[in-house]
This record gives C-alpha cells, sequence and structure tokens, in this order.
C-alpha cells in the first residue's frame, strides 16, 4: 500500500489548481480503480466501466497500428523497387513507418487530450475515456505523410467544435475522429487525397523523384551500421510506380486494373498504399470480431452496413455502365476503408442510432449511402467518411421514429 | 375495458441476466431467536412523513394492534407484527418517523378480529382488512404505493418466484400453508373486477403454486428479470394508461389468507439470510425483524452493507435496523472501500459481468463473492442498446431515463414509466458501464409526475 499512500499524499487541491487536480485524478484514476462503493440502488454493480470498454476498443486496434506502421515502411521501399518481399529489410521498414506514425499518434494523443483535460478542469469533470479511442482511431486514418501541424488543427476543431461545443463525450452529434478527418479533407484536400499522398518519405510521388530522409534516419543508420545491417541509403522511385490506391484504379479500369498493380492477396493483407491503419482486411476483421465477441460494438450495425453495400453493388452490377460498377461486393471489401469504417467507425455508440431496430436502418443506409458516393462519385474516391457523417446526422431522426412507434402503441392501448 | 386474460400461457424470456452470488440461503427454514422487531413508514411509498403513532413507549401490544395511520387516510392501520411491548419510536430526519420497535413476548399474543364471511360484500372486506392491517399488504402499481380504498385494480398479480440474486425459494415458503394461500386468493379475487394472475416458474413444473385453480395462472421462464412481477404484468395484461393493479408478495397472501383460516393476524415469514455470513440459512420469524437478531454471530471481521432485500434493488439498512415491510430477505455483503491499482484493466477477482470482456464470463464461471465497490465512476450515458437487453419488455429504459432528465411526462409515459418501478430497472443500474443511478432516476420521474398531477 505504500505506492498508493504516496499517490494520495501529492494529490493537489481541486480549488488552487483545478487543471492540476483534473490531470491527476484523470492519471490516478487510470493507475487504480477508485475506492467508491455504490450508494443506494443496485449495491452491486458489473465490471464494466468506461475505462475498459474503450480500452477493449484500443485493444482491438491493436493489429491495425502494429501493421499499420510496418506497411509504412513497406510501402515506401516498394517505390523504390527495394525489399520487395514483405519481410525483407524488416528493422529498416518497422523504424520508417515508426518514424512516421508515432509523431502522428503523439500529436493526435497530446492535442485531444489536452483539451480534453482543459475542459473538463473548467467544468469541474472527472475527464471522460472517449477520447483514448477517438486519439486511437485518427492517425489510423491519416495518410502517413500527414502535415503535423495540419493534423493538429484537425483535432483542434473536430474535439472542441465537434464534441466540447455539444456538452463533450456522450453529448456530440458527428463521429469525432471522422470529423478531424473531413476537416482536412474540405481544408486541406491535397494532403488527404490524389496519388501523391499514400506512400511516404519522397519529395513527391513521381518516377525518378527521390527520397526525403531526416536526421533521425542518420542517427539509425548509425546504430545499424554499428550491428553491421543495412541502412537508409537515397534512392529514387522506379518507373511506373504511380502511387494510386486501388480504389483510383477501379475507377478509371474496373477490377482488371486493379489486380494489374495489385494481387488479391496483397490487398486482402493489406500490403497496398492506403491510410494508416486501413490496408489489412484480415486484421480488421479480426478487431472487428473482438468488438462482436465482447459485446463491445453493436453487430447490427456492421451487419446492416454490409448488407446494405453488397445490396447496392448488385444494383450497381446490374446497371453497369461504368468500369467501377461492374466490380462485384466481395472485390469492393477487398479495396478501401469499407471494413475499417464498418468496424470501427460507424459503430461509434455515441453516434449512432441507439435503437435496434434504428441500428439496423443505420447500418443498410450507411452501406447504400457509401457505396453509392464510392462509385458514382468523381470528387469522393471514397465514400463512407461521408456517408458516416450524413447518417449520423440522422441517427437521432431514426431514432425517433423507432421510439415514437413505440408510444403510439403503448397509447393504442388505451 | 375487460381484455381477455390468457391462462396457462408459456411465456419464454431470452433478456435479461442471472446475477449468480455465493451466500445462498440453504437447508430447512428453521426457528431463529429474533427479539426486536421494527415497522417502519419508511417502507411504503408515499406516505406522509409523520404519520401519527397511536402507541406509546412502554406500553404493550398485542399482533393487529394498530401502531400508526397515515394522517391523511385516517382508517388504513399499520398494525404490530407480534406481540410484546414498544420499546423505541425512532425519529430520522424532519421529525419524520423512522420506525415502531417492539421487543417481543415469547408466546405471541394475537388480537381477536372478527372476521366477515368471505362471501361478505366488497365494501365490508374492504373495511376490515383497513382495519386489521391487512390493506397496507397491497401494493398499488404504478408508483407502489399502498392502493386508496376507493380503487378498483384492473387485475392483480402474484408473482411465485423470485428470480434476484440469492432470493428465497418460495417453493420451501408454501410448504404446509397452502390452504391458507388458497384462502388469500380467493379474499383477493373479491377486490378486483379482473383477474387474480399468479406468475409460475418456467423452469419447474412441479411447482405447488401450478395446483391453485382459483386464480389464472402463466408460466415465464428466461434469466432474471423473469420473476419480477413487473415483467409478469407487462407480458399478460400491460398497466395501461390511468389504470392501476395491484401486486402482492407471496408470504403477504399468505398473511391475508390465514386472517380467514385462523382469525388472527399472522404476520409470520421465512426470511432468507444470504450473501456474505457464515451460515446462510431460513430463518423462520416475523416481519420486520431486526437484523442484529438475523446475523447474531454470523459475521466474520470487516465491514459489511446490510441490504433488506436483494443485492440489485434492496434498501441499504443499518446493522441494528429492521427488514422493511415487504421484504423476505436479508442480504450482506462485503464493503468494497478498496482501490485496485489496474483493477479496471486486469481485475485481481473475478466479478459478474454481462460483457464477455473478463475470462470469468466466458468461461461461465458460477458463483461471485461480490463487493459493494462500483467497478469505475459516473460518467455520461455512452454504450447503447445494453440496458435494453436485460429489460425482458418493450421498453427503451435509455430513453426513458432521458425523457426524464427532461421532465418530459409526456414521453415517459409514452415511453412505459408506468410499467416499471425499481426492481424492474436494477439490472440496467447493474450492467450500465457509465455508472448511472438509473433506480433512483425512475423514481424521481415517477415522483414528479405525482407532484405534477
Amino acid at each position: 500500500m505504500a505506492l498508493i499512500d504516496f499517490f494520495r499524499k501529492i494529490e493537489p487541491d481541486k480549488k488552487k489548481s483545478p487543471l492540476l487536480h483534473t490531470a491527476y485524478d484523470a492519471f490516478f484514476t487510470f493507475l487504480y480503480v477508485p475506492d467508491t462503493v455504490t450508494k443506494g440502488g443496485a449495491h452491486i454493480k458489473d465490471g464494466m466501466d468506461l475505462k475498459r470498454l474503450m480500452t477493449m476498443v484500443v485493444l482491438a486496434l491493436t493489429l491495425c497500428y502494429l501493421y499499420g506502421t510496418y506497411n509504412v515502411g513497406h510501402q515506401h521501399f516498394i517505390a523504390m523497387g527495394q525489399y520487395p518481399e514483405f519481410w525483407d529489410g524488416f528493422h529498416l521498414k518497422l523504424v520508417f513507418g515508426l518514424i512516421k506514425v508515432l509523431p502522428i499518434y503523439i500529436v493526435s494523443m497530446v492535442v485531444g487530450l489536452g483539451i480534453e483535460f482543459y475542459f473538463a478542469a473548467k467544468k469541474g469533470h472527472a475527464v471522460e475515456e472517449g477520447y483514448l479511442v477517438t486519439g486511437a482511431l485518427i492517425p489510423l486514418v491519416m495518410p502517413p505523410d500527414i502535415p503535423l501541424w495540419i493534423l493538429s488543427l484537425a483535432v483542434i476543431f473536430a474535439v472542441i467544435i465537434g464534441k466540447e461545443a455539444f456538452g463533450g463525450t456522450g453529448m456530440n452529434i458527428w463521429n469525432v475522429a471522422l470529423l478531424a478527418r473531413v476537416f482536412i479533407f474540405f481544408a486541406y484536400p491535397l494532403s488527404i487525397s490524389g496519388d501523391q499522398v499514400w506512400v511516404s518519405g519522397f519529395e513527391k510521388i513521381a518516377e525518378g523523384a527521390s527520397t526525403h530522409y531526416g536526421w533521425i534516419h542518420n542517427v539509425f543508420n548509425g546504430i545499424f551500421g554499428s550491428f553491421g545491417w543495412e541502412t537508409f541509403k537515397p534512392g529514387t522511385i522506379v518507373d511506373g510506380f504511380s502511387g494510386a490506391t486501388p480504389l483510383a484504379l477501379a475507377y478509371n479500369g474496373g477490377w482488371e486494373k486493379v489486380t494489374s498493380v495489385f494481387s488479391e492477396h496483397n490487398l486482402l493483407w493489406g500490403a497496398i498504399p492506403g491510410s494508416i491503419g486501413e490496408t489489412s482486411k484480415v486484421l480488421i476483421l479480426i478487431g472487428a470480431l473482438f468488438l462482436v465477441v465482447t459485446k463491445v460494438a453493436s453487430w447490427r450495425i456492421m451487419l446492416g452496413m454490409i448488407l446494405g453495400a453488397i445490396g447496392t453493388t448488385f444494383l450497381l452490377n446490374a446497371i453497369g455502365t461504368t468500369p467501377f460498377m461492374t466490380v462485384t461486393w466481395h472485390q469492393h471489401f477487398l479495396m478501401g476503408s469499407f471494413l475499417f469504417a464498418m468496424a470501427f467507425m460507424a459503430t461509434d455508440p455515441v453516434t449512432a442510432a441507439s435503437t435496434n431496430k434504428g441500428k439496423w436502418i443505420y447500418g443498410i443506409l450507411i452501406g447504400f449511402l457509401g457505396m453509392i458516393i464510392r462509385v458514382m462519385n468523381p470528387a469522393y474516391p471514397e465514400g463512407w467518411m461521408l456517408a458516416i457523417l450524413l447518417m449520423n446526422t440522422f441517427a437521432p431522426t431514426i431514432d425517433y421514429f423507432v421510439i415514437d412507434s413505440n408510444i403510439k402503441k403503448r397509447l393504442s392501448r388505451g | 375495458m375487460a381484455v381477455d386474460i390468457k391462462s396457462g400461457q408459456s411465456i419464454s424470456l431470452r433478456k435479461g441476466y442471472d446475477v449468480r452470488l455465493v451466500g445462498e440461503a440453504k437447508g430447512k427454514p428453521s426457528h431463529l431467536q429474533v427479539n426486536r422487531f421494527g415497522i417502519s413508514p419508511y417502507s411504503f411509498n408515499g406516505i406522509s412523513p409523520i404519520p401519527k403513532v397511536v402507541v406509546e413507549v412502554g406500553q404493550s401490544v398485542q399482533a393487529g394492534d394498530p401502531l400508526f395511520f397515515d394522517k391523511v387516510r385516517p382508517g388504513i392501520h399499520y398494525v404490530a407484527p407480534v406481540s410484546g411491548e414498544v420499546i423505541e419510536i425512532n425519529r430520522g430526519a424532519k421529525r419524520s418517523i423512522a420506525s415502531v420497535v417492539i421487543l417481543a413476548d415469547k408466546q405471541n399474543q394475537h388480537k381477536v378480529f372478527n372476521v366477515p364471511s368471505i362471501d361478505a360484500d366488497r365494501g365490508k372486506i374492504i373495511a376490515f382488512m383497513c382495519e386489521s392491517g391487512l390493506w397496507v399488504h397491497l401494493n398499488e402499481r404504478p408508483f407502489d404505493q399502498v392502493p386508496s380504498v376507493e380503487t378498483i385494480p384492473t387485475n392483480i398479480f402474484v408473482s411465485t418466484f423470485d428470480t434476484g440474486p440469492l432470493a428465497p425459494d418460495y417453493e420451501l415458503i408454501i410448504e404446509g400453508d397452502e390452504a391458507a394461500f388458497k384462502t388469500g386468493l380467493d379474499v383477493l379475487s373479491k377486490l378486483t373486477d379482473g383477474k387474480v394472475i399468479l406468475g409460475l416458474d418456467g423452469k419447474n413444473k412441479n411447482t405447488k403454486f401450478g395446483s391453485f385453480k382459483n386464480a389464472v395462472t402463466n408460466w415465464f421462464s428466461g434469466p432474471h428479470p423473469a420473476g419480477n412481477v413487473g415483467v409478469q404484468i407487462h407480458h399478460v395484461a400491460p398497466i395501461s394508461h390511468h389504470k392501476s393493479v395491484w401486486t402482492l408478495g407471496v408470504q403477504d397472501v399468505l398473511t391475508i389468507g390465514k386472517m380467514w383460516t385462523t382469525g388472527k393476524y399472522d404476520a409470520s415469514r421465512i426470511v432468507a439470510v444470504a450473501g456474505h455470513v457464515k451460515n446462510p440459512m431460513y430463518a423462520k420469524t416475523y416481519l420486520g425483524a431486526s437484523v442484529a437478531d438475523l446475523i447474531h454471530g454470523q459475521l466474520e471481521n470487516g465491514s459489511f452493507r446490510f441490504i433488506s432485500g436483494d443485492a440489485l434493488s434492496g434498501k441499504q439498512i443499518d446493522g441494528d435496523g429492521y427488514l422493511h415491510f415487504r421484504d423476505d430477505q436479508l442480504t450482506v455483503l462485503k464493503e468494497g472501500k478498496d482501490f485496485e491499482m489496474f483493477g479496471w484493466l486486469v481485475p485481481m477477482k473475478a466479478r459478474p459481468s454481462i460483457s464477455k470482456t473478463f475470462l470469468s464470463s466466458i468461461f461461465g464461471k458460477k458463483e461471485f463473492d461480490v463487493t459493494t465497490n462500483s467497478h469505475g465512476e459516473k460518467r455520461a450515458f455512452v454504450e447503447t442498446g445494453k440496458m435494453e437487453s436485460v429489460l425482458p419488455m418493450n421498453i427503451y429504459p435509455q430513453h426513458l431515463m432521458k425523457a426524464i432528465l427532461a421532465q418530459d411526462i409526456e414521453k415517459m409515459e409514452g415511453l412505459g414509466i408506468y410499467e416499471l418501478t425499481e426492481e424492474d430497472v436494477a439490472l440496467c443500474e447493474f450492467v450500465d458501464s457509465s455508472k448511472n443511478p438509473v433506480q433512483s432516476m425512475l423514481r424521481d420521474g415517477l415522483n414528479y409526475i405525482k407532484e405534477q398531477g
């Protein structure tokens, strides 16, 4: 008990320094479950609390993080035609990825949590755990070369305008992580769309463009050299490399064009360029399964979204006037961020529909809208972000009708 | 109005959760020496805070003698469960009456009543029940209160099994008293234009309660709260707008029945003493038994909480308090006033949870040794669908709670607040990961509606 005595002794005064106390409280309750006991009502409580709930989602994201980080390095070297096998140059790919992803993660967490702490102290509340998940999701939906200042702006916008303005965790209308992404999408489109941004570490993405290494790569070169390992060497992008994502290819030439560049195996496992965490379909599905089995996320939303997307694909296949319309549903599932959006974005309980019937409708409509945007609209290469935000907006309306029918049924009993 | 009520239905409920705790009462009910009995006005919702006490300290009373009455409804007596000497009249906040305590005689003396014939008219029976203390055994829904003598309930419901944690087994309790129970049902059927309806345990096809032909019977199976009378009402004949139903416990029916079979006010109770005690058991005693006497020699060292009722919806009482009027269960829990390092992530001890994030919930641990720790702090509502998953009624509890917070009466009514009482939403409170006080929120909503008329 010695350790806890120490921690309790250093507790700052709540009145004199509210911000410090809020921060202390957040870290203390992270370290220890508080000794609060039930008062009235149910005398015993389920072991689940918001911290644990949020941590389960972060756990489900772990594989995406590990893989995504490595894949950032892998794509970098692929562009130069080096280490074409996935596990070749392991230490270089891993370190390259870490150099890219860690700062993004740290900026996302520090900026977001900083704002959360500030507002919690101002309101005199404890820090709500919602941002643990939001802060972990944001880096995964960013391109690896995202400038950190843009990222900071996006996080500030999303957390203040999208969340605190509505009253904080549990009150927001739109998914905060997606709001950060959509902010960049509209404010700084060049840094998050097009062919230029999905492979990192070059001055630009064009044949012959050379690598862009910094001092940190040199530091690691020193370490690697002392072990006699291979080091980061300047190189250029090989001929014929475009940096285009599968979706961009499919838009122009259908599934054939996609498979001329990427094998189905790579699409499935995720050795393709894209946002940091959304490339590996297998690992995302593992995360999704984990969330469903632990009952942390709603399977109704996920299944609804799958059904909505499949149904819409059948419809588009039947029309079939552009090459993209002929792409089948399982080919669609291998491209882009459909599965990631389904598992981790649409299922956010705060912004999704809250009734079971509503969740079905919500999921199906996201599947439908997202697929329509993906295939029909050349301006937006991917539809899920906008589809989910749109349905976030309508989720209360969906719930309203579900609830209203329950009320009408009860009143009709007389 | 007369909705056709079916009998013999088998209603199987999927939603809910059995909270299984260690310390279930076992064995045959045995006599336990309890010396003090207390009746508390706090057991009754809506009674005025300072009822008129008609006895004085030092006065001798017989079982059935009035102790106090509500000044608003002076004819309805709250009576002594046992004979003895009134030794305390305790007062609580704002000079309210907290309890009237009787030191029991060794041999119980009963007041002599002139019991009307069971075929007497309704008014006569009601007048007698008010005078003899039987009336307050009735519970009116919505609001859970002693009904006024003018109301005629749509139906009267009795649940004959309890699915709550560590709940007593009514099969043991009714044993030998079947005749009194049957008579009790006959009396009740005089009080309603509708039916007397029993909820039977669908898992126990041989239940003794299945044999009563003078009541409508329906079978319910499923996890807790399948045994809650509120859930049963919802599925058989839901409470309509501005119409009330009455409910009683099994032992309340016995008390009413015994008045007609023996002519005495017989408040004997079989009480389950369960939870963190050395020897969980069934005690034969009377209504309002003293906690200190019930747990005499039963506690280990440590800090404990005493609950009149079950661990989900019972009321906390002091170690020198008394079981509440409608409760036949005393639950003892260890207080959980401990810090636990990383307890939210890797708990030291198995704890019940409906989520599948604990090893114990995956491998199906049988019984949990719980404490009163809340396992986390209060947060905003985040998760959805969880409360619905443990409430086997066509009701949206989370939306109802939000309507209560917004004091939107029309919406509260529409979302079914009249069909619920604390025990029905107790599991919702248990599972809520944001740790909101759902039961007291519900009561606030009901009180608000009552205040606004």
